[in-house]
C-alpha cells in the first residue's frame, strides 16, 4: 500500500511510520522537519493548507491517508488552532474524494465524550459529545470529529474511520501524561474514578490496525483495563495532594493564567468523573489488542522525561 | 399517630408484657457492641469468594473492591445481627446468575439496600454482591461517591445495569426511587409509582426478576413531615421531621432499632419485546408491583411486632 501520513513529524506520525515502512511506501507531509527519518520514507515538508500541498496527492496514488496534522496544544491561540485542524482536515478530505483514495484514517480523543457525573460506566460511540460542555478549548476537537463524520456519511465510497483513544500516555505533551509527570500530583480530595489510559505506541497500533481493509466508522479505542486514580497515582510513586474539589478548579485556573501549571482547569473534572469509553466495536472490527498492560505503561511514563519531549 | 400505632402493636398488651420486657432485655443486649460473638467465622472466606470474578485486578470496572468490605464487615455484622435482627425468608431459593432484585424502597436512608446486599453476603448460598443502582447526584458527592463505588454500587443508568446483567451479577434496583425512600409515615408500606425501565433491561437481558419486600424499614426513620421548601434550600432529596429530629438533636439522627424482615419472591420470568409501548411495559411491571405488595402485606400482619 501507499500511506500518506500528515502531521508524520509528530509523536504518532514518527510512530506510525516506524510500524509501517518495512511493509508499505510511507510518504510524509508535515511542516516541521522529521529527525531520524527512516530512508525509505519520503517528507514533503510543507504546511498543509498550501495550494502546492494537492500536487502530492495528485501525483501520489494513495491508497491510505491517515491526518495526524492535528494540533492540541491548548496554549496556541484557538483561531490558530481552529484554522489549521479544521482548514487542514477539510483539505485533506477533498484530496481524498477528488483522487479516489479509498481509505482515510483520523485521530479524535475520547475527551469528546466529556467527564459528566450521570455518564455511564462505559460511553458507546452513540454517546453525544458532551466534552466541549465546560471545556471550551476541546470544542476543536468536536468540531473536527463532526466533520469527519459528515464526511463519512457523504461520501461512502473513502472507508472513512475515526479514533478516538482514551487517555494516550506517553512522551506526549497532553493532559494526563503532563499530570501524571507532576512532581506532586494534586488530587480532589474524596474523588477517585475509573480511568482508562493506553500506552501511546498501542495507539500506533491501533491506527495501524484502522488501516485494515473493510474497516471503516467511528471506534473508541481503549488500553489497559479501567482502574481507579488512586492505583495510577500509586505507579507513578510520586507524592500526591489532595485538594477540596470547590477549590480546586479555581486554584487552578489562577496557575494556568500564571503558566504555573499545564493543567487546564476543566480537565479537573477528569479528576471527578468518569469518562470511560466501551472499545468492544473496534476490538471486534479489527482484532486490536494492546499491548502493553498497566504496569508497562506507567513504567514507560517514567522512562519519558521532559528531556524526550520535543 | 405514628407512636400510637407503634404501641398498639403489641406492647400495651398487659398479657403479654412479660415477654416483651424479655425482648427488650434481649434489644439491650443486642445494643451493646457484642461484635466479635455474633461475626460469622466465614465471613471473610464469603467476602474472599466475591474476589473470584476479578480476575486478579484489584477492582472491578465499576471500582468495586471486595477488600474494602473487610474492615467494615465488624459493623455490619453488628447492624445485621444485633441492631436490626435481619430476619430472611426466601433466601436459599434464589436463581443463579444474572438477577434483578426488584425492592420496595422506604426509611429515608438507603439502610434497606445495605442490609439487603447485607443478607446475600452473610447468609446467600454462595455469598453475592449486590450491585445496587444508586441516585445520579451521588458522584458529585465526594467520599461518598468512592465509598459507593468500593462497595460495588453503581451509578443507576440502563447502560451501567445492561453491562452488569451481561456479566452475570446480581443487580438491585428500586424502582420507587426517592418517592419511596422519602414517603412520610402515612404512606408506609404503600408502593409508590414504578418505573418501568428495570422491565425492558430484564426482557432485554433475559433477566429474572427477584420481587424482594423489605418490612421495617419504614419505622426506622417514621417521617412526620418532610421540609420540602429546606430539602430544596439545602440541595437535599428531603428534610424528614421525625418523632425523634430534629427535637432530640443528634440523637434523633440514629435509626430506631427496629427489626428488618426481608422476604425474597419467586423469581419471575417475563418475555416479550423490549422496545414495546409503556402500556404494554406497564402491565408487566404491575405484576412484579403486585408481587411486592402481597408480600409486605403479608409481611406486616405477620410480623409480631416492629421492634422484635
Amino acid at each position: 500500500m501507499r500511506i500518506a501520513i500528515t502531521g508524520i513529524s509528530g509523536r504518532f506520525g514518527r510512530l506510525l511510520a516506524q510500524r509501517l515502512h518495512r511493509r508499505h511506501t510511507v510518504v510524509g507531509i508535515d511542516r516541521r522537519p522529521y529527525h531520524e527519518r527512516p530512508a525509505d520514507v519520503e517528507l514533503h515538508q510543507i504546511d498543509i493548507r498550501r495550494q502546492r500541498c494537492e500536487d502530492i496527492f495528485r501525483a501520489g496514488g494513495f491508497d491510505a491517508v491517515v491526518h495526524l496534522n492535528v494540533m492540541h496544544d491548548p496554549r496556541a491561540s484557538s483561531e490558530d488552532h481552529h484554522t489549521f485542524n479544521i482548514r487542514g482536515t477539510t483539505r485533506v478530505m477533498e484530496y481524498c474524494v477528488r483522487y479516489a483514495i479509498p481509505k482515510l484514517v483520523l485521530l479524535s480523543s475520547a475527551d469528546v465524550y466529556g467527564p459528566r457525573a450521570e455518564n455511564p460506566q462505559f460511553l458507546t460511540e452513540d454517546a453525544p459529545l458532551m466534552g466541549g460542555t465546560r471545556f471550551g478549548e476541546i470544542r476543536d476537537l468536536i468540531a473536527l470529529d463532526m466533520c469527519a463524520q459528515s464526511f463519512f456519511w457523504k461520501h461512502p465510497d473513502v472507508a472513512t474511520v475515526i479514533l478516538r483513544p482514551v487517555h494516550i500516555i506517553g512522551a506526549v505533551r497532553n493532559a494526563p501524561s503532563n499530570y501524571l509527570r507532576l512532581l506532586h500530583i494534586p488530587r480532589l480530595a474524596g474523588f477517585d474514578p475509573m480511568l482508562q489510559v493506553i500506552h501511546e505506541a498501542d495507539v500506533a497500533d491501533a491506527i495501524a490496525a484502522a488501516l485494515k481493509p473493510g474497516v471503516r466508522g467511528v471506534y473508541n479505542v481503549a488500553g489497559c483495563a479501567p482502574v481507579p486514580l488512586s492505583t495510577l497515582l500509586r505507579l507513578t510513586g510520586r507524592p500526591r495532594i489532595d485538594f477540596p474539589h470547590f477549590l480546586a478548579e479555581a486554584a487552578v485556573e489562577r496557575l494556568w493564567r500564571l503558566r504555573l501549571t499545564n493543567f487546564p482547569a476543566p480537565e479537573v473534572d477528569h479528576l471527578q468523573y468518569v469518562c470511560m469509553v466501551d472499545d468492544g466495536p473496534f476490538r471486534a472490527a479489527t482484532g486490536f489488542r494492546p499491548a502493553n498492560d498497566l504496569d508497562a505503561t506507567m513504567a514507560h511514563l517514567r522512562l519519558t522525561s521532559a528531556a524526550d519531549l520535543r | 399517630m405514628v407512636v400510637a400505632r407503634m404501641l398498639a402493636l403489641g406492647s400495651i398488651d398487659l398479657s403479654r408484657a412479660l415477654h416483651h420486657a424479655e425482648a427488650i432485655g434481649r434489644v439491650l443486649r443486642g445494643l451493646e457492641l457484642t461484635v466479635e460473638r455474633r461475626l460469622p467465622a466465614d465471613l471473610i472466606d464469603r467476602i474472599d469468594t466475591l474476589k473470584a470474578d476479578l480476575g486478579g485486578r484489584s477492582t472491578d470496572d465499576f471500582g468495586f473492591d471486595p477488600e474494602a468490605i473487610k474492615p467494615l464487615a465488624p459493623f455490619l455484622a453488628w447492624l445485621y445481627y444485633e441492631y436490626f435482627r435481619v430476619e430472611t425468608f426466601g433466601l436459599h431459593d434464589l436463581p443463579a446468575g444474572r438477577v434483578l432484585f426488584v425492592s420496595n424502597h422506604s426509611g429515608q436512608l438507603p439502610i434497606d439496600g445495605m442490609m439487603i446486599g447485607s443478607a446475600l453476603l452473610f447468609e446467600g448460598r454462595p455469598p453475592r454482591a449486590v450491585r445496587s443502582m444508586i441516585e445520579r447526584w451521588v458522584p458529585s458527592l465526594p467520599f461518598v461517591s468512592t465509598f459507593f463505588a468500593r462497595v460495588g454500587q453503581v451509578l443507576g443508568t440502563p447502560e451501567n445495569c445492561r453491562t452488569l446483567l451481561l456479566q452475570d451479577e446480581a443487580v438491585l434496583v428500586f424502582p420507587e426511587g426517592i418517592r419511596g425512600i422519602n414517603k412520610t409515615y402515612d404512606k408506609a408500606y404503600q408502593l409508590q409509582a414504578f418505573g418501568h425501565g428495570f422491565m425492558r433491561l430484564a426482557l432485554e437481558n433475559r433477566t429474572p426478576i427477584v420481587p424482594v419486600a423489605v418490612v421495617g424499614a419504614e419505622e426506622q426513620y417514621p417521617a412526620l413531615w418532610n421540609l420540602e421548601p429546606l430539602a430544596r434550600l439545602l440541595a437535599l432529596p428531603a428534610v424528614p421531621i421525625t418523632p425523634l429530629f430534629p427535637l432530640t438533636g443528634l440523637l434523633g439522627l440514629l435509626p430506631l432499632p427496629v427489626r428488618y424482615r426481608i422476604h425474597f419472591g419467586r423469581p419471575m420470568y417475563f418475555s416479550g419485546d423490549p422496545h414495546e409501548e409503556e402500556a404494554a411495559m406497564h402491565d408487566r411491571v404491575m405484576q412484579v408491583k403486585q408481587a411486592i405488595q402481597d408480600m409486605l402485606d403479608r409481611g406486616v400482619a405477620e410480623r409480631e411486632h416492629i421492634f422484635w
